[in-house]
């Protein structure tokens, strides 16, 4: 049910006039995901998605949104007119999972059985933040400390390019 | 009586640790009776408390010294004309204090009233509580764009950025506390609201203690970073009344109106009651180490009932100067009554027998209460005191002042903890 509700969000998204009204159905679809999150026993991930995700990314698009004009796009076509093609190649990526996914089922030596058919043990729910915290410092420290730095020059370089000239 | 009624009782765990579905409703109705009340009591506090700052009386006319004002004010609010702006979005002006009011009222699931009186116990609680915060941005800046109009568009952006600057503050203060639980014999942290009561019994203090004076900075960041997210006075600019019509929720008349205000103060209510978890002990009573044992137990557990006796010969006093003009009559009856309802509350606290030992049940919810009960008079006297920020110098705080002040506790804490 909750997939669907996401998928119900992302075809919301596409399809509404109004960009305000995307963005919220954007929200919907990312409190469902998380929602995922905790089906799959992963609450950290879960919260931490509702607080980043939901809770600030969403919010700096709506006041992108809001303080963009957008009324010129409201009046202009929904769909461009390659839509149909658009739609096969969806279709053909769909195909293309479902396909991986039967197959794996099939066989148990496959690789694509090692990929997609590891059984799911219920881990408790305290082992979650832990084992996120364990890996991020210990066995990625580095990858996490370059994503950090990374971030940083992306906060510099924005606000450097939104400045005004004094001339 | 059916056992999946009793068999919750006998047992020691939240009703959603205990899994039973009756037990965790009839626990969300008494929050929301609970709520409802503490809205109604704040709205009149308020205005009493504010005037009497102001060296002014208040509503006195309504009910006896205006305690049936609040119900005035509702019945008001609720035979109002709803209107809504020609222009408006509609869909979005109707979801936008539903929002609102359902993310206030959510973070009630994990706040701990008692030792087994939460709805339930996440083991993220503190995240979640987190996350239900960042979500109310999000109906507040629906509320202003959907109106259609300028004011509100620029309150909701203001409030939006303020909230959303504020959020990083108090997100760094939790941390810090989350991570002094961690500090006891086998290190292993918690992030579930019980657990981090739990963990300022076991060692002993209250957190805003710890580590003097680490735990009371991280405590007041927090203090100032809950004021600025629920929008109150001096962070008030975004509904500034005489600056900005009223902020983000001008074209709201009416019951949708009401919905923002009990938004409000369940918010007020809700962070109030992490800062009381997280740093102030939850339901401990005061000095639980320092002054143990039996008779100091004894000593502090009558302090509910004398309190509401208190209150009780406080509207006594009050009856008796009132003016002995005939048309008095009846208020004076009313507060008569009202005083006699609180001294019955008070003997009724002191009864502490071997079959019904409602002084000892009564503990933890009391002095819960009471600290956040603290905390609101906090923030009508900050409300009669401060003066607006403007918003630059709001962001100013929040970005320059706060967040380096919460980096540098966090940081100070984990060295304690390493060292100690």
């Amino acid at each position: 049910m909750l997939s669907g509700i996401a998928v119900l969000g992302g075809i919301l998204v596409i399809t509404r006039r109004n960009a305000v009204h995307s963005a919220l159905a954007l929200i919907l679809t990312l409190l469902s995901v998380a929602g995922l999150y905790l089906m799959l026993y992963a609450p950290f991930v879960a919260g931490v998605q509702i607080i980043l995700y939901a809770g600030g990314i969403m919010v700096l698009f709506l006041f992108v949104i809001m303080l963009v004009n957008l009324e010129k796009s409201q009046k202009e076509e929904q769909f461009n007119k390659i839509w149909l093609i658009g739609l096969l190649g969806a279709l053909g990526l769909g195909a293309l999972f479902v396909g991986v996914f039967v197959r794996s089922a099939r066989s148990s030596n496959d690789i694509f059985f090692q990929l997609l058919r590891r059984p799911l043990v219920a881990f408790a729910d305290e082992s979650n933040t832990q084992a996120v915290g364990q890996m991020l410092y210990q066995n990625y420290l580095f990858a996490f400390e370059i994503a950090s730095l990374l971030l940083l020059v992306a906060i510099i370089g924005a606000v450097v390019m939104a400045k005004k000239r004094i001339n | 009586m059916p056992d999946f009624i009793t068999g919750y009782l006998s047992s020691n765990k939240t009703p959603g640790e205990y899994g039973s579905v009756f037990w965790s409703l009839v626990y969300i109705f008494l929050i929301f009776l609970g709520l409802s009340v503490a809205v109604i009591a704040m709205n009149w506090l308020e205005r009493k408390i504010l005037a009497h700052m102001q060296v002014r009386l208040g509503p006195m006319r309504v009910g006896p010294h205006g305690l049936l004002q609040p119900i005035a004010d509702a019945v008001k609010l609720l035979i109002k004309e709803d209107i809504t702006p020609s222009a408006a979005d509609r869909w979005v002006f109707w979801i936008a204090p539903v929002f609102v009011v359902i993310t206030a009222f959510t973070v009630f699931i994990v706040v701990p009233f008692g030792p087994q009186h939460a709805v339930t116990d996440m083991n993220i609680g503190v995240l979640f509580m987190l996350g239900i915060s960042s979500l109310s941005v999000l109906g507040v800046v629906m509320a202003g764009w959907a109106s259609n109009s300028h004011y509100p568009l620029l309150g909701a952006l203001r409030a939006g950025a303020q909230m959303v600057s504020y959020e990083i503050a108090m997100g760094l203060a939790v941390v810090s506390a989350v991570l002094m639980t961690s500090l006891d014999k086998d290190g292993t942290g918690t992030m579930s609201m019980i657990g981090i009561v739990q963990a300022q019994q076991a060692q002993q203090t209250w957190f805003v203690f710890k580590f003097f004076p680490l735990g009371l900075i991280a405590f007041v960041i927090f203090a100032i970073a809950m004021v600025a997210e629920t929008n109150r006075v001096p962070f008030d600019l975004p509904e500034a009344e005489g600056e900005l019509g009223a902020g983000f929720h001008t074209e709201y008349s009416g019951f949708r109106w009401s919905l923002f205000f009990l938004a409000e103060y369940s918010a007020m209510i809700a962070v109030s009651s992490i800062a009381v978890t997280m740093w102030l002990g939850g339901w401990l009573r005061p000095f639980p180490h320092a002054l143990s044992g039996e008779t100091w137990d004894t000593i502090f557990s009558l302090v509910p009932g004398v309190i509401f006796l208190f209150l009780a010969a406080l509207s006594f006093r009050a009856t008796a100067r009132m003016s002995k003009h005939p048309y008095f009559k009846f208020q004076k009856l009313g507060l008569g009554a009202f005083g006699l309802l609180l001294a019955l509350i008070g003997i009724v606290l002191f009864i502490s027998t071997d079959a019904i030992d409602i002084r000892g049940k009564v503990q933890d919810v009391f002095w819960f209460t009471a600290k956040v009960a603290v905390f609101m008079y906090l923030y009508i006297w900050y409300r009669g005191t401060f003066p607006r920020y403007r918003f630059d110098q709001l962001m100013k705080v929040g970005w320059k002042v706060l967040l380096p002040l919460g980096i540098a506790v966090l940081i100070l804490t984990a060295i304690g903890g390493i060292i100690f």
